[in-house]
């Protein structure tokens, strides 16, 4: 701050309170020329304002916010560029991005300066620091069957995500069921975690523009045959055909791109699992308009610690009755 | 007898709203007019950019359906705050809001940093229907805006406004020093027309609390 806006703000900040006082101390005196407890003459339907002094409590407590600010503009910053003796910030200002707020914790840190926020998070990290840090070096494996981590990670998922995969993780139309075995991106426990830390994103084009009203149908006809479903044997001959559009992500056999070891988070087709519905009209949508999954990227949101129980959780929802590994 | 100076003020409803106005002026003089000339206060974060013409639609969107009555857009720095939002909010974020959205009221949770935190499609299930995604919501649907559809007549208007408003508050690096380019302003109409309500709030709120990085 200029010396001038730091001057403005230390006089006007100072003259209010002396004006607070002056006016408070001057108006403890009798000046109306009435004595005290007599009435001053103004009455209105029978009401007579008496004068009587200001209340004792009601002075000394003005006073004592008097007497306040002085120490808290001294221990705090509120005067202009004056940092207060107690050297105390709320948070650390004026930083432009993350590295410089994580370099000014740091540095604030070494000078042992007094950050509200940062001092917040020191006394958290002490309590919770060591209860993570039971977790962070053991395998996701292990954790599944551990109900302390498990506890927490379920803890953590309803805040986190079960806005969209539902408090019971079984999902809803778009948002993958995880308590079933069907992966899209797999259910390795380093596949879990990598899906929570850095996110997936799914594209399948529309294909409303390329196969036509009649094609459509007759892909819809071959896709839900590929599940077993009765359709018109004739259209889904004829979508066959054209599968091979779909092959590149699908796999020739509709199997899904896990089963081919390719990481698109293409559905396999041939169980009777439907991210979007499995109804005519759901996979002819599908078709026509195409879908765009995306789980967004955890790691900045959460970082890795948590990310690491909340992955041992995931694991262990499509494995309930299991007790041990 | 001293003179009664008290009867000065109450007898007179004029010099009364004069004395009041003074005496209420001084927080305002101190605790804002400095900062209207703070480098911190008024130079952007590193990573800050421009609305695209369609967020600039959707936050107007925004407004208009008054999101700011339940939403705040303001990360305190409280660890409460910041494990659950994310990085407490800075001043170099909003030095280009005209008008700022921080709210007050936090009915729904808090939306400074919700971009990137959910998918456009979720948003887009959400906005149709809250509870369609969370079951426990009470915030009310906005179907119509996935059927009210932009025509991007005022959208130039808009960018030239916010040139004025940002002029002088750019990046220190940025060679024009403006806002948005003529070729952007002349633009913004084509790029906005036709997308729906729903598309512009959803890329603003896609948008939001990302500049910090």
């Amino acid at each position: 701050m200029s010396s001038f806006w730091s001057t403005w703000i230390i006089v006007l900040t100072i003259a209010c309170i002396v004006f607070c006082a002056v006016i408070l101390t001057w108006n403890l005196k009798n000046h109306v020329g009435v004595k005290e407890g007599e009435s001053t003459g103004h009455d209105f339907d029978g009401i007579e304002e008496i004068n009587n002094p200001l209340p004792k409590w009601w002075t000394y407590m003005f006073y004592a916010t008097i007497i306040w600010s002085v120490y808290y503009f001294a221990a705090y910053p509120g005067l202009g560029n004056y940092k207060g003796f107690l050297d105390w910030t709320s948070s650390n200002q004026g930083i432009k991005n993350l590295a410089e707020s994580k370099a000014a914790v740091e540095q604030n840190r070494l000078e042992g300066k007094n950050v509200q926020l940062d001092r917040e998070y020191a006394a958290a990290n002490e309590t919770y620091a060591k209860e993570f840090a039971k977790y962070t070096n053991r395998d996701i494996m292990d954790l599944a069957y551990d109900p302390e981590a498990l506890k927490i990670g379920q803890r953590l998922f309803l805040q986190n995500c079960a806005q969209c995969h539902g408090s019971d993780a079984r999902g809803q139309r778009g948002y993958p069921n995880l308590t079933d075995d069907d992966w899209l991106y797999g259910g390795t426990p380093d596949k879990i975690k990598e899906t929570l830390l850095y996110g997936r994103k799914a594209a399948m084009p529309g294909w409303g523009d390329a196969l036509g009203e009649q094609g459509i149908k007759e892909m819809t006809a071959y896709v839900l045959s590929l599940s077993g479903r009765k359709v018109n044997d004739k259209d889904a001959a004829a979508g066959k055909t054209k599968f091979g559009m779909c092959a590149a992500c699908h796999g020739a056999d509709g199997k899904g791109s896990l089963a081919h070891n390719l990481p698109f988070g293409a559905p396999n087709l041939t169980d009777n699992v439907w991210l979007y519905g499995g109804s005519v009209g759901a996979v002819e949508e599908t078709l026509i308009k195409g879908r765009n999954g995306q789980m967004p990227a955890f790691k900045e949101i959460l970082g890795e610690e948590k990310i690491h129980i909340i992955s041992a959780y995931v694991y262990r929802l499509s494995r309930p009755e299991e007790s041990s590994k | 007898m001293s003179k009664n100076y008290h009867e000065f003020f109450e007898k007179s409803a004029g010099w009364l709203a004069i004395g009041t106005v003074v005496a209420i002026s001084f927080g305002t003089l101190v605790e804002i007019t400095p900062l209207l000339f703070l480098k911190e206060t008024t130079e952007p974060v590193d990573g800050l950019k421009p609305y695209t013409a369609l967020q600039l639609e959707g936050r107007d969107i925004f407004i208009r359906e008054g999101c700011t009555n339940c939403h705040s857009q303001m990360i305190r720095p409280f660890r409460h705050e910041v494990e659950r939002y994310g990085h407490y909010s800075v001043a170099g974020e909003s030095v280009w809001e005209h008008p700022f959205l921080w709210g007050s009221k936090r009915t729904g949770p808090d939306l400074a940093r919700v971009g990137g935190r959910y998918s456009d499609d979720w948003h887009h299930a959400h906005l149709m229907d809250p509870r369609s995604v969370v079951p426990q919501s009470n915030m009310p649907g906005y179907p119509w805006l996935d059927e009210n559809q932009l025509d991007g007549k005022l959208t130039p208007k808009k960018m030239e406004i916010f040139n004025k408003l940002t002029k002088g508050k750019m990046h220190a690096d940025d060679e024009d020093g403006v806002m948005y380019s003529a070729e952007e302003i002349a633009a913004a109409t084509d790029s906005v027309k036709g997308k729906t309500e729903m598309q512009a709030l959803i890329a603003y709120l896609q948008s939001l609390g990302t500049a910090l990085k």
